[in-house]
């Protein structure tokens, strides 16, 4: 996911032609910055000071209005994550159903611990607030997915599979 | 039991254009753009008393009348699909297998507030819920549902998917609004209320994605048939998301007023071998938790809930069976509330991080009997004393479980204190 390109530069057409519908439709070009964020960390895996500027740009924002949003919301990335970016739900049903145990079985089996990468560039972790999963508790997201009723065994299949 | 919201939920294909109106899909539309009028409209949505199923429980006709429409500007509908109470994942669901019942909700009333776009704002982290909406707006857009003139009526509706990216306070309706203006999700102070004075500075009306989704029923059935169902002061019916140590968790749709122990042991089949009830929190994190022997005399619905000393709320019913620390359950609560915190009122601020970290003291084992007394004024002073409710929403549960279960707290505090 953290293909190196220019990043100074506007993203990839479809990308671009997404946007320029949006900011046709939106009462404010402004009003798509989180749109125009998601295209990027879409693309990039992350977002890169240099693609927080093109934001600015793209949407007639101040940096600093950019780099707000951002912060804001726990979702963007500031940093590449793994290829498979493991987010296990904390919150009280999860918790209830097992969550704690949980956790410390997925990092000792992936090897990484809260907001780290592994090495090779293939797992990283996050420990996540209710994912509006709670009837399916406990549950995981891997990258978009959600995984849920898991068990430590069924969580270990779910790892084993990804290359 | 008739299903308002979940009739479709086990049809295969239920998110599908074509398997929506081969089940009468879009006919409440076509009556509506076939001769009712805005006012009409609202006055059925009124006469069904249906109230908002996001939280608040305010009645959803009223609100829609509140927007004036001789201010010159363009009008907005906000759906709010943030769903990210803890406990709760009924919109999702609606979402996944019936989401034209949505969007045909939200053309209707769209059209009685006289809106021009219809905001989608859902939570960053949905996945399938997303991709099946994006596939139904195409498809209503294809069908003439959406868009320019819609079947014929000469009423314009655009519909945005505005996706979140990981913040509960942007299910707040201002926060929300903060959001779909592309900034940080902070709510704002309130008046003007978001009616007259919302997104962009132009009127805007906020509903649940649940609250929207029984609007077709109402127009096909009318608001009598709808008032049928539940009890005098809350009319209808309501998803209920049942989550912990039950045989059969998930979302139920019930008529208001239920009794939550039939809920319970017939719906979801009583606690699963080995666990047994010791309390329940029944509208969502933010409500107060209530004792088993309470909660099993209460009803599903707004007065009942809140006359045995809870509320209501989203539906999000929490089992919490004997196993659990309840120290350890509020302190998960105050690291959730104090890491969802937006951050611009003080009392909110420090008070759900200091609550937090008196809890974490507690639950090592390295509380004092004063701390106790110090969660209550905390929570004493962040009451009441902020932009919205979110420091609210973390008092309530400090209250109660001390008030419920202070003698486990007491137990943690006692047993590290050093002869
Ligand atoms: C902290 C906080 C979080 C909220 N989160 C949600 C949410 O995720 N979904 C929702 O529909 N309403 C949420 N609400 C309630 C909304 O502010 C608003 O009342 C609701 O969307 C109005 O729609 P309704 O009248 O159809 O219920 C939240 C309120 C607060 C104070
Ligand atoms: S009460 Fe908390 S979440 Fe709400 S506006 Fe104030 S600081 Fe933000
Ligand atoms: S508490 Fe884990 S998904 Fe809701
Ligand atoms: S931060 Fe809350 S227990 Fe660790």
């Amino acid at each position: 996911m953290t293909t190196k390109v220019d990043q100074s530069s506007g993203l990839a057409a479809a990308a671009e032609a997404r946007i320029d519908d949006l900011q046709r439709r939106y009462p404010t070009k402004a009003a798509t910055l989180l749109h125009v964020l998601w295209e990027i960390q879409w693309q990039d895996g992350w977002i890169s000071e240099d693609r927080m500027r093109y934001a600015a740009k793209r949407c007639g924002v101040p940096i600093s209005k950019v780099l707000g949003v951002v912060s804001f919301y726990t979702m963007y990335r500031t940093k590449p994550v793994g290829r498979h970016h493991v987010q296990v739900c904390r919150n009280i049903c999860c918790h209830i159903m097992g969550a704690a145990p949980l956790i410390e079985h997925i990092k000792a089996k992936i090897g990484v611990g809260e907001h780290e990468v592994s090495a090779d560039g293939k797992w990283s972790f996050e420990e996540v607030e209710c994912m509006a999963g709670c009837a399916w508790a406990p549950m995981m997201a891997i990258n978009e997915a959600y995984h849920e009723n898991l068990t430590p065994e069924k969580a270990d299949r779910i790892l084993g599979e990804l290359v | 039991m008739t299903k308002v919201l979940t009739g479709n939920w086990g049809k295969k294909d239920s998110h599908l254009l074509a398997t929506y109106e081969a089940g009468g899909g879009y006919s409440a539309l076509k009556k509506v753009m076939g001769g009712l009028s805005p006012a009409q409209v609202i006055d059925e949505v009124k006469a069904s008393g249906v109230r908002g199923r996001g939280g608040a429980g305010f009645p959803a006709g009223m609100k829609w009348s509140f927007v004036p429409q001789n201010t010159g500007k363009p009008i907005y509908l906000c759906i709010n699909a943030d769903e990210s109470e803890p406990g709760t994942c009924k919109d999702r669901q609606i979402l996944e297998f019936d989401p034209h019942m949505l969007i045909e909700g939200a053309i209707i009333c769209a059209y009685a507030i006289r809106a021009k776009i219809a905001f989608f704002y859902i939570r960053g982290e949905f996945d399938l819920p997303y991709r099946r909406m994006v596939k139904a707006v195409e498809e209503a857009f294809a069908a003439g549902y959406l868009g320019k003139n819609i079947l014929g009526s000469g009423f314009d509706l655009d519909f945005l998917i505005h996706k979140g990216a990981g913040a509960y306070i942007c299910g707040e309706e201002t926060g929300l609004i903060s959001s779909v203006e592309g900034g940080r999700g902070e709510p704002k102070v309130k008046p003007p209320f978001p009616a007259v004075k919302g997104a962009f500075g132009c009127p805007t009306i906020i509903n649940n994605v649940e609250t929207l989704a029984t609007v077709p029923w109402i127009i096909n059935n009318g608001g009598a048939a709808y008032k049928q169902f539940g009890t005098e002061k809350s009319p209808g019916t309501k998803l209920i998301s049942v989550s912990g140590r039950v045989k059969r968790p998930g979302n139920y749709e019930v008529p208001l007023g239920y009794p939550l122990q039939k809920l319970l042991l017939e719906d979801c089949g009583g606690m699963q071998d080995g666990y047994e009830l010791k309390a329940i929190i029944p509208g969502g994190s933010s409500v107060p938790v209530m004792p088993a022997e309470k909660a099993l005399t209460v009803n599903l619905d707004y007065e009942s809930v809140a006359a045995a000393g809870s509320l209501l709320g989203s539906g999000g019913m929490i089992i919490i069976d004997h196993t659990q620390k309840m120290p350890e359950l509020l302190e998960i609560l105050a690291h959730f509330y104090s890491h969802e915190s937006c951050g611009q009122c003080t009392p909110c601020r420090e008070g759900t991080g200091w609550a937090h970290r008196v809890l974490k003291k507690i639950c090592h084992g390295e509380g004092t009997k004063a701390d106790l007394d110090l969660l209550l004024s905390i929570a004493g002073q962040m009451s009441g004393a902020t932009i919205c409710f979110l420091a609210d929403s973390l008092v309530m549960p400090i209250r109660s479980f001390l008030t419920h279960f202070r003698a486990e707290f007491e137990a943690l505090i006692k047993a590290e204190v050093p002869a």
